[in-house]
């Protein structure tokens, strides 16, 4: 019975079930400079992210939310690999990105889930692009 | 079918031989998606097609595809005789007195619209009351929102109970003064089964219309609109056994007959000038433009088989499956069943399993060949209600078997290992 999980234990690694149960930078932020939250209607998926910046660098952020492990442990990841991070570099930041970071294979279903994350990431500082100018 | 016959002699429910014989006349239940067999329980979503349908909409296209109601040649004439039997068939299974009365739309979505643009927009004013429900899927809940925003009419809803159903307490409060009340027959995501017969009457005693969702009720349940008593009813092809693309919308003959179009063009005139035109009768009027010719063709032959199962004998075979699976379910560690008791209720079962996302059963579900749906099953305001982002929705048909209800708990075991729930 080792194996009879046909590829779905290595969808849901260890550390993805680790990242959806224990978040990291799991919260919200008081007063952030850059906010953002949207949920994806199929599926009713729900990610916020909150972040402060400073001198151009990402310095801290949270994430808020509720859906599957795979939208959840990639919001988890993302926020892990951007903290520290200037805006130019995680503009750069791409799909291909995400789903390296996450390790599995995703089907085209799950894809939406995958990359919520980034969709809230990507607008929360596009508005703050634009409040700026 | 030739096989399964509906005879006195018949019990009510399917026997194994029975569904054998039904299993066989639907060609993709022998697909095996990852290398297993095809368990499809998503039929509340949209059925698997017999090959009798297939074949009908099939014929029509090889022998006698022409446009209808216009030709004078021989093919055209065919062509309009099997789309106008087709709703004769539909007519006579639903109970409708007369089949003027069952409008081909697109689906039962389009059907509501129908009622909201064409009825709504002459009928409801400046704060009238509209009355739905709480359980509604968006396509009963949204037109109604849209007319009401429009009109600045007042929207109010019947709340549920702590198991989904309607709670009536104050159904004739909430009736006061209300012009039209919306409701499903069956909810979608709960199963519940409402009580079309009495909610009709009480709106109808306070001068309410009464617009019935019927999308659930009309494959898995004998349905009569006669009985009913009710205004307008609306239900897909789609999710009994006919193909996408078409549907009925069915209203009693005087409320039709007074109605403007919805959609103009083509085939719903009856003498066009520069300026100003009038319409046709119904159900020409509200059938603008080339009809899916093939799709009620096919929906017919849909009616055709359920009608030789017996629609008795449908409902009676999915109430066994229902049974079964809330026994099963119910007994499942970390499983909670979502809506009422078995008494209440058909065979659409929303569930969640632990912390495990209805997204993450779904996907470890059709690893093992089992296709269920995930999600809120475009029943927002009721997850929000139930306190859950989503559920894991199973829903059961006449081809379906305790064989693969029990896949469905195996199937269930597999995410609970995998998520590491005890």
């Amino acid at each position: 019975m080792v194996n009879d999980f046909s590829g779905m234990d290595e969808l849901y690694r260890d550390f993805i079930l680790d990242h959806y149960r224990n978040p990291r930078n799991a919260g919200t932020l008081e007063s952030p400079d850059a906010s953002f939250e949207d949920n994806n209607p199929l599926c009713g998926d729900k990610i916020r992210m909150d972040l402060k910046l400073r001198d151009g660098l990402v310095d801290d952020i949270k994430f808020s939310g509720r859906g599957c492990a795979i939208s959840q442990a990639s919001a988890s990841l993302l926020t892990e690999a951007v903290k520290g991070k200037t805006l130019a570099e995680i503009a750069k930041i791409g799909k291909e990105d995400v789903l390296e970071n996450l390790g599995i294979n995703i089907s085209a279903a799950r894809l939406k889930c995958a990359l919520l994350g980034l969709k809230v990431l990507k607008q929360a500082l596009a508005l703050k692009t634009t409040e700026d100018l | 079918m030739k096989s399964v016959v509906r005879e006195a002699d018949h019990p009510l429910v399917l026997s194994e031989a029975e569904v054998a014989l039904i299993r066989a006349d639907f060609p993709i239940l022998k697909e095996r998606p990852h290398g297993k067999p095809l368990v499809f329980l998503d039929s509340a979503a949209s059925s698997q097609k017999p090959v009798q349908v297939i074949e009908a909409m099939d014929d029509y296209y090889r022998r006698y595809h022409a446009n209808i109601h216009r030709g004078i040649y021989h093919i055209s004439e065919l062509a309009t005789e099997a789309y106008e039997e087709a709703r004769a068939k539909v007519a006579r299974f639903i109970g409708s007195p007369c089949a003027a009365e069952c409008i081909f739309v697109r689906n039962a979505t389009e059907g509501l619209n129908l009622v909201a643009y064409a009825w709504g927009r002459h009928n409801i004013r400046k704060g009238d009351i509209i009355l739905t429900t709480e359980m509604e899927h968006h396509s009963n809940l949204v037109p109604w929102q849209i007319l009401a925003h429009e009109k600045e009419a007042k929207l109010r809803f019947v709340p549920i109970t702590e198991d989904g159903r309607l709670d009536l307490t104050h159904l004739d409060d909430l009736l006061d003064g209300a012009k039209l009340f919306a409701f499903t027959a069956v909810s979608n995501t709960l199963g519940t089964i409402n009580p079309v017969k009495e909610l009709s009457a009480r709106a109808r005693a306070t001068g309410a219309i009464s617009v019935v969702d019927a999308c659930q009720a009309v494959p898995r349940m004998p349905v009569d609109v006669t009985d009913w008593q009710c205004d307008f009813m609306a239900f897909s092809s789609h999710k009994m056994l006919g193909p996408t693309g078409v549907g009925i919308l069915w209203g009693r003959k005087e409320l039709l007959d007074a109605m403007p179009p919805f959609l103009a063009g083509g085939g719903m005139i009856n003498v066009v000038g520069y300026e100003s035109s009038t319409y046709a009768d119904v159900p020409a009027r509200f059938e603008a433009g080339t009809p899916a010719i093939a799709e009620a063709i096919g929906l017919g032959a849909a009616v055709d088989y359920l009608e030789t199962i017996g629609m008795d004998r449908v409902h009676a075979y999915e109430m066994k499956l229902a049974t079964i699976a809330l026994d099963k379910l119910s007994r499942e560690p970390h499983v909670t069943i979502y809506g009422p008791g078995i008494e209440h209720r058909t065979g659409v079962i929303s569930m969640t399993v632990g912390d495990i996302h209805a997204h993450d059963l779904a996907s470890i579900l059709d690893r093992e060949g089992i296709c269920v749906r995930a999600g809120h099953h475009c029943n927002q305001p009721l997850m929000e209600k139930l306190g859950v982002p989503a559920t894991t929705r199973a829903s059961f048909y006449i081809y379906n078997t305790p064989a693969e209800i029990d896949a469905l708990v195996a199937g269930i075991g597999v995410a609970k290992r995998i998520f590491k729930i005890a």
